[in-house]
């Protein structure tokens, strides 16, 4: 059985590679002074100096943010915590665009670098809570009786033992967050801010896939290279987990006495600005539009249309990733890595490179399959890949090999013995990773503007087209469905950050 | 006069008492066990002690300075008493230089120094120093965990079942060692544990706990010879218990005419022995012919486990006991060296030593 699965792993890793290897053939068959021409010039100087701004303002916020939440959720006395770390997990139903729609709609005159970090910030700081949350609530509270035995005041345990212990998680959040400041594109159009993402589609919407987006494509790239890297360095080779053997005693939660006023302030501004603003504005723009803006045929038609697309994406997506998970947790080895390598690294690409990407093969090489369902599917199971992969590993993790052995010995083929057991097994995790995968799929813009086939009109798409017409009243329906249909499934992924601390 | 004063104390988990009223009082320098099955509220009282929560009654003093009283209670670390954990409870983010330094100051005075110091007094090599605790074996992680208590000099030491993540071989030493070490130091220690035979031969003062309270606090001695009941008395290892009459420092029962420990008179008592007051004599079904007053038995199980064997033998002549119908006649079970074990269907004499106790 292995032969035929690491093929199959090695064709989608390879597939997977192809937008890389584009962006790589592009570069050298444009030459190097057309290169450096479209490269060594202000605009992109320009650009650069913004994204850097962005990542490097956001990213910091954003964390302090997230430790604090994380903290007061998990480790404090705090009134309806577990209603809080649910309320701070939510802003991820709402996609970043709308977001931006809410804000620009309330506050017309926002805009600039400090407006892309505010509404970045609040859209994605649940990338950094997650994990931090679930990292603080798998502490082994043993290490801070003994810093605490050892002459450790509260505030100095925190210092030296909690946070040197979030590092991973942070590291983890912060790279999450920061590519996506880098690949988003609806957000920072609507407050006009430039970056790599958004003079992309520009160029490719005026000279379709000329070599000026290519360029700029490459610079992005390597943008998100660097972040990778940065990643890799500040993580460094530490081992977080706990030492000991045996079940960790349940934490203490800290009495926030005085403070539980100040606590309850900041969650109550953060919820406001992330849930509250976006509801708020749906809310009146759909009392505003009164019944008029639901057409339900076109509606219901965008519903469909976003509907089969996420569906038969993650379908795609699952199906890739699953020969992938199985060899990493069944035969890990130096292949296994370097595959897994691969796919993790286009994961971490914009839409807007892999669709680039795509447009231009399909319109040199393979026309027919220009704007087509299948390319369209390609490209997100490319993109979301690595969220089907998680989801899968951990779950193929938790399937004991014993059980496909035992499955073996009596009798069945192993190919049988596989689905009787780790498939049946993996089969919720696996459920939760489609699920995850369907609702990146919803609410993506980027790509599905560039390579769905024409006459496709997704809610994003809707969405994005009324609001760039300052019909923001007729966009509000989409904007409501989008929300309405991601909520149960950032339900699930805070059960699933809940159960894989173990609770 | 006594360094740890403990009184009163009770705590609530919900409606669950872990603690329900623990006295307890600890001699300057000396070793104390707190020995009892898991979920009897040992830890817990641990963790009062160490200061990671307050107590909701009572009262804890140590040398005289008052660290608890009713909910009032000076954190932890100001406390000043060193906890080695049940799985040492390193830092895996430090090295272990930087853990056996974590309570000293980031300047303080010859650090580098007293961490080798440390080290070396723990029996640890100076090249593990550098290494991180996932790196070391279980044993060298408690040593570590050991040297970054002492290192901050405490008044008291705490040790919550430091040895039972250990092997049985390295179990033994280590114990040995920790103990040495402390008393060298002269440091005043409790042990928690849930293993009988290490608490007893760890502390001169060791306490049976059992739901949450104190059931009986002694030496080890007193405690294995003389337990208050039967619970304690299987608890810190096998027990033989039979039924008895009991007058002028003699029973009589269905092993003869056994010396105990008491002057009483009683027609119904229950006595206990240990298994290895016990020696067993090979005879034969002959020799047991014209000799009265003097207990046989045949052996009918005998397991052998290497240096061990496990004997059942059951009582021939037994002279009916005071209340033989409701013990019946049992096998008693003895465990005797493997050689030379009498094998299943011999006849064996049995003879006491020392002096058999009477239950109260």
């Amino acid at each position: 059985m292995a032969p035929w699965l690491i093929t199959a792993a090695i064709s989608v890793s390879l597939l997977a590679l192809v937008p890389l290897a584009f962006i790589i053939w592009i570069a050298v068959q444009t030459g190097w002074d057309t290169v450096s021409a479209l490269v060594f010039r202000p605009r992109v100087g320009e650009l650069l100096v913004n994204t850097t701004l962005l990542v490097l303002l956001a990213v910091p916020i954003a964390i302090i943010l997230s430790v604090a939440l994380a903290w007061l959720t998990e480790r404090s006395n705090l009134p309806g915590a577990r209603l809080w770390a649910w309320l701070c997990v939510a802003p991820l139903a709402i996609p970043a665009f709308v977001h931006s729609y809410a804000w620009i709609t309330m506050v017309p005159g926002l805009h600039g670098l400090w407006a892309g970090v505010l509404v970045s910030v609040i859209a994605y700081f649940p990338f950094l809570y997650l994990p931090i949350s679930a990292a603080l609530r798998r502490l082994d509270p043993a290490l801070e009786d003994a810093a605490a035995a050892l002459g450790l005041g509260p505030w100095r345990v925190f210092w030296r033992v909690v946070l040197p212990q979030l590092r991973l998680a942070i590291c983890g959040g912060s790279l999450l967050v920061g590519l996506h400041l880098l690949a988003e594109y609806g957000l920072y159009v609507f407050i006009r801010f430039d970056t790599f993402t958004t003079a992309i589609v520009d160029q490719f919407q005026s000279t379709f896939n000329g070599p000026a987006a290519n360029m700029l494509a490459g610079v992005l790239v390597t943008c998100c290279f660097v972040l990778l890297g940065l990643e890799v360095l500040v993580r460094g080779e530490e081992r977080y987990a706990r030492v000991g053997s045996g079940a960790a005693r349940y934490q203490q939660r800290a009495n926030l006495g005085r403070a539980t006023i100040p606590s309850l302030l900041l969650l109550l501004v953060t919820t406001l600005l992330a849930l509250g603003v976006p509801f708020v504005t749906i809310g009146r723009w759909l009392a505003a539009g009164g019944t008029d803006v639901w057409r339900f045929d076109e509606i219901g038609l965008a519903l469909g249309q976003t509907l089969f697309l996420a569906l038969a994406g993650a379908l795609l997506a699952t199906v890739a990733a699953m020969p992938m998970a199985w060899i990493s947790i069944r035969a890990p080895g130096p292949l296994q890595r370097l595959l897994e390598g691969c796919n993790y690294i286009v994961g971490s690409l914009p839409g807007v490179v892999i669709a680039l990407a795509l447009v231009t093969i399909t319109v040199r090489i393979a026309l027919p399959l220009y704007q087509t369902l299948f390319t369209i599917l390609v490209a997100y199971a490319l993109m979301f890949l690595p969220r089907a992969l998680v989801s899968l590993r951990a779950s193929i993790a938790q399937a004991p090999v014993e059980l496909e052995r035992a499955a073996s010995s009596l009798g069945r083929r192993p190919l049988n013995a596989l689905w009787s057991t780790t498939i049946r097994l993996s089969a919720p995790g696996a459920a939760a990773g489609m699920a995850l995968v369907a609702l990146g799929i919803m609410n993506e813009l980027t790509a599905t503007q560039m390579l769905a086939p024409n006459g496709t009109r997704t809610l994003a798409m809707a969405f994005w087209s009324y609001s760039g017409e300052i019909d923001y009243a007729s966009a509000a329906p989409y904007a409501f469905i989008m929300v309405a249909m991601s909520l149960p499934l950032t339900w699930l992924l805070y059960v699933q950050s809940k159960r894989m601390a173990g609770r | 006069m006594s360094f740890l004063e403990i009184s009163g104390l009770k705590k609530h988990y919900g409606p669950v008492a872990a603690l329900a009223g623990v006295d307890l009082s600890v001699a300057s320098g000396s070793r104390t066990a707190i020995v009892g099955p898991s979920g009897c509220g040992k830890t817990t009282l641990l963790r009062l002690i160490a200061g990671f929560e307050a107590p909701d009654q009572g009262h804890i003093a140590l040398d005289g300075e008052v660290l608890a009283n009713g909910g009032v209670a000076v954190p932890a670390h100001r406390r000043g008493i060193g906890v080695v954990a049940q799985d040492g409870a390193l830092f895996p983010h430090l090295t272990i230089s930087d853990n056996i330094g974590f309570g000293m100051g980031r300047n303080e005075d010859k650090r580098a120094e007293r961490i080798v110091e440390l080290a070396y007094i723990v029996g640890l090599d100076k090249a593990i120093l550098k290494r991180r605790p996932h790196e070391l074996s279980g044993g060298q992680q408690q040593r570590v965990a050991l040297a970054r208590a002492m290192a901050m000099k405490p008044r008291l030491m705490l040790l919550d079942e430091p040895f039972s993540a250990l092997d049985t071989g390295l179990r033994a030493s280590m114990r040995k060692a920790v103990a040495e070490l402390l008393e060298a130091a002269g440091i005043t220690t409790i042990l928690v544990t849930h293993d009988q035979a290490e608490a007893l031969s760890f502390a001169a003062q060791v306490a049976v706990m059992r739901d949450g309270k104190f059931s009986q606090v002694g030496t080890p001695r007193d405690l294995y010879l003389k337990p208050k009941d039967r619970m304690i008395a299987e608890f810190l290892g096998d027990a033989i218990i039979l039924p008895a009459k009991i007058s002028d420092g003699f029973a009589s029962s269905s092993l003869g005419r056994i010396a105990v420990d008491t002057m009483e008179r009683r027609d119904v008592a229950r006595i206990m022995l240990r298994p290895e007051q016990i020696a067993l004599k090979r005879t034969s079904r002959e020799g047991m012919s014209g000799t009265s007053d003097m207990p046989f038995g045949e052996v009918t199980e005998s397991e052998f486990a290497g240096s061990t064997c496990t004997i059942a033998v059951r009582l021939l002549n037994n002279s009916d006991p005071p209340d033989a119908a409701a013990i019946g006649n049992t096998p008693l079970i003895l465990r005797k060296s493997g050689m030379d074990a009498p094998a299943v269907g011999e006849i064996v004499r049995l003879t006491v030593s020392g002096k058999a106790h009477v239950f109260a």
